[in-house]
């Protein structure tokens, strides 16, 4: 046991070294941005069915007050981020691209920071499943990034149980430092949303895994952590894309999430470190969520940093806030491994936004645009992190067959991350040809049902 | 901020790793230069030509096909040039030059354009190349010079400047009356396989026996490959596979059968083109199997097959189709070597406590 402690490295097989650009961010303390004149706040900002507005043009809201209800279990509620004035309810920009439908709040000015609508629970006496219908009443969506309500995770399938929490702090995506900041700063708001999470899915034990450029977090957690507390932290190697739920489970415990299953299925529970932040601090006050920290950084932005941003502020009112150095750039929401390229400034900051990347033209490293031959040598299958062979998925692609991509080279184990992309000496667009494929893959598959 | 300000959309992920195909390719070129430069030490200004003009006839040919796909820049990826210099290094130094030009328009054509240019073709087209001089040119590809030979960087070896489609002048006598002891016209591979005439290690490692121009100095060959090995650009597993491979099969016959007729480990991995085959020529990418298991196979396979040619063929030696036929099978290797993916296995163990 103490030998196989000693060889063990909590890290994964594969994944890619991308240079992290985390120095520029990562020490500055979060702070407090100022509200947007105008605040356009999407009714969908979750995965699942969009909320419900419940406010009409010219009704006056209050920052905290529910604006939009859940549609059904597989939806989270919206509140208003600060308080005036609804404008309208309009179809506006989105990151993804098409066109959906917002709130529009003219925000009054000079208004404060204050969240009037907020009722106490006692989370001491809260069952499961009332600290689950109460994640939901807050309107929690994954601040990761993918945005997945987080009340439905935690229902955990009748059929399983849950032994042990894991919560990711391993933030592997370069640039990115929200979880950073939130574990130094808010370590206490984590560990009461780790306790409140551990209860309501039944799990015996926490591990927190944090990357080792993360130390003095790792550090700061430990420290507060009670000596009752079932709560382990472990450091594991700084790798993209350790932060992918199946990559952490394998660097944190040595074990595989089945392909096509859940992580429940393997007594797992996975939560990002911001939301457990986000829960610890909502749920015991019994406020919604309206605003949240993004890394706000980039070659192109004078101020890099980490701000509390109420959602719904433009990006355009972000930059303007920051600055910006270039005249051209490209601006991304998320990482630059995995995060979407914006093509309007009137895309808002949403719950799944954890930065906003602003580049001048050429200081990305310039994604090369000349796309060769594949030369098979074999760099894809050295990189991903799935063990796929995007080699030969990428030839297949490259002939429209996307069945076979699916039957003989397990296509949707794809986690999409990136990695086969970055290392190409071909510049052969690898993942964005599996993300095709498997669309179009799913289409069929309605079609014929 | 003006309101109509440019913004880029791409899709993800915005960053790059650095090497390109045209890199990596640069890199497997600045590797072959010092072995180009010791083969023209050895072999004076004959293997200078050899190169030239091979490498030159290689570039035209690509040119030609080029110009008829009406596309531009294949020139650009360096590929066509390990292919020129690889083929050069094969052939004997005293190769007719004109045989060499052709040799290079085949290995471009048949073995690379005919297929679809870069990463289509099937075989290493430097070895189509070879194998098709082999076939057509008999005598003047098993003709051999001496090294170092006196006056090597002043006069041309009598053979290469042979005009097309004529017998070539007779080298043995010029090789005589240079007046070096003991040069009997053979490699260490023919002396070894028909004499049972073992050379030394020794001279081996340092190139100092005759053979292809590049065939010789197995130390040069081995540092220039670990040195691209180690900054990522070929696969050390390839090589170590091929190694393996001659091992597994040489040492039982060498030592279990006959250490007369069965050459030893050391002489086995020495001499001939094992070293440039299995460091440069099996490492191209574009004809391994590319799975992680599969590389290993692939590797053992051109090892063994080496040998089993050099030992029981007519042909004295082996890695030229034993690399040829690994090419073949290599689809075939990767198909029953697919890796295991995340999660294959459903596996319901708990974690340790």
């Amino acid at each position: 046991m103490v030998l196989s402690a000693l060889f063990y490295k909590h890290t994964i097989r594969h994944g890619i070294h991308p240079p992290d650009n985390k120095e520029d961010t990562c020490g500055q303390p979060i702070r407090r941005f100022p509200f947007a004149p105008e605040l356009v706040v999407p009714l969908s900002q979750h995965i699942g069915a969009p909320a419900i507005a419940r406010v009409k043009a010219g009704q006056e809201v209050i920052r905290g007050e529910v604006i939009a209800h859940a549609d059904g279990f597989m939806s989270v509620p919206i509140h208003a981020p600060a308080t005036g004035v609804v404008k309208a309810i309009d179809l506006m920009p989105t990151a993804r691209g098409p066109r959906a439908p917002a709130i529009l709040i003219k925000v009054y000015p000079g208004d404060t920071q204050e969240v009037a609508h907020s009722q106490q629970l006692d989370l001491e006496h809260l069952d499961a499943g009332q600290l689950i219908q109460a994640t939901q009443d807050c309107g929690m969506a994954g601040l990761g990034g993918a945005a997945f309500p987080s009340h439905v995770k935690f229902k955990v399938p009748s059929q399983h149980t849950i032994h042990t929490l894991v919560v990711n702090g391993s933030e592997c995506e370069p640039y990115l430092t929200t979880d950073h900041r939130v574990m130094l700063e808010q370590p206490e708001r984590l560990l009461s949303g780790i306790r409140l999470v551990r209860k309501a899915v039944g799990a015996e034990r926490v591990i927190i895994g944090i990357e080792d450029n993360k130390l003095d977090a790792v550090r700061v957690i430990r420290a507060r952590l009670r000596p009752d507390d079932p709560i382990e932290v472990t450091v594991i190697e700084a790798k993209y894309p350790q932060g992918a739920e199946k990559m952490l489970v394998k660097s944190l415990l040595g074990i595989e999430i089945p392909s096509a299953g859940l992580p429940s299925e393997v007594g797992l529970m996975i939560s990002n470190t911001g939301t457990l932040a986000a829960l610890g601090e909502l749920l015991p006050i019994g406020q919604g969520l309206i605003e949240r920290v993004v890394t706000i950084t980039g070659s192109g932005v004078k101020k890099p940093g980490n701000y509390l941003i109420p959602l719904g502020t433009p990006l355009r009112f972000v930059l303007q806030q920051l600055g910006i150095k270039t005249r051209r750039e490209r601006v991304i929401l998320g990482g630059p491994m995995m995060g979407a390229a914006v093509a309007s400034l009137d895309v808002p900051i949403t719950k799944g936004t954890s930065g906003v990347l602003v580049f001048a033209k050429d200081a990305l490293g310039q994604v090369p645009h000349v796309v060769m031959p594949c030369i098979r040598c074999g760099r894809c299958l050295a990189a991903c992190p799935v063990m796929l062979n995007p080699s030969e998925l990428g030839l297949l692609a490259g002939k429209r067959q996307y069945n076979i991509m699916a039957t003989r080279y397990h296509l949707n184990d794809c986690i999409e991350c990136g990695c086969c992309s970055y290392v190409c000496p071909a510049n052969i667009p690898l993942v964005q040809y599996f993300r095709i494929a498997k669309t179009i893959n799913r289409e069929q598959a309605l079609q014929v049902a | 901020m003006d309101s109509n300000r440019k913004i880029e959309i791409n899709t993800s992920p915005h960053i790059h790793d650095n090497p390109s195909v045209a890199s990596i390719m640069r890199n497997v070129v600045y590797a072959l230069l010092p072995v180009c430069a010791y083969a023209v030490y050895l072999f004076g200004i004959s293997a200078l030509a050899l190169l030239l003009v091979v490498t030159g006839s290689c570039l035209l040919t690509e040119m030609l096909y080029d110009r008829l796909l009406h596309r531009s820049g294949s020139l650009g990826d360096f590929s066509t040039v390990i292919t020129g210099l690889l083929l050069a290094l094969t052939l004997p130094p005293g190769f007719p030059l004109w045989m060499g030009a052709v040799a290079g328009f085949i290995a471009i054509a048949l073995g690379k354009a005919l297929f679809g240019g870069l990463g289509c073709n099937v075989f290493n087209p430097a070895l189509v190349g070879r194998a098709f001089v082999q076939a057509a040119f008999p005598v003047a590809i098993t003709t051999w010079t001496p090294v170092r030979a006196t006056g090597r960087f002043l006069e041309f070896i009598p053979s290469s400047l042979a005009w097309p489609f004529l017998r070539p002048v007779d080298t043995t006598s010029w090789s005589q009356q240079l007046g070096i002891d003991g040069f009997t016209g053979a490699t260490p591979l023919a002396l070894q396989k028909f004499q049972h005439i073992a050379s030394s290690n020794s001279d081996l490692f340092l190139g100092l026996t005759a053979g292809s121009a590049g065939e010789t100095s197995a130390l040069l060959i081995l540092l220039c490959g670990a040195w691209l090995a180690l900054r990522k650009m070929m696969d050390w597993r390839i090589s170590a596979g091929v190694f393996a491979g001659a091992l597994l099969v040489s040492v039982p016959l060498h030592y279990g059968l006959d250490p007369q007729v069965y050459p030893g480990p050391g002489f086995v991995l020495l001499s001939g083109g094992m070293m440039l085959g299995a460091l440069f020529m099996a490492t191209d990418v574009v004809g391994s199997p590319l799975t992680p298991r599969g590389v290993w196979l692939y590797g053992l396979l051109i090892g063994a097959l080496t040998v089993i040619i050099r030992q029981f063929s007519a042909l004295n030696e082996g890695i030229m189709y034993a690399i040829l036929i690994a090419n073949a099978v290599a689809p075939l290797i990767a198909d029953v070597t697919q890796p295991r993916i995340y999660g294959a296995h459903k596996k319901r163990r708990r974690p340790a406590p």
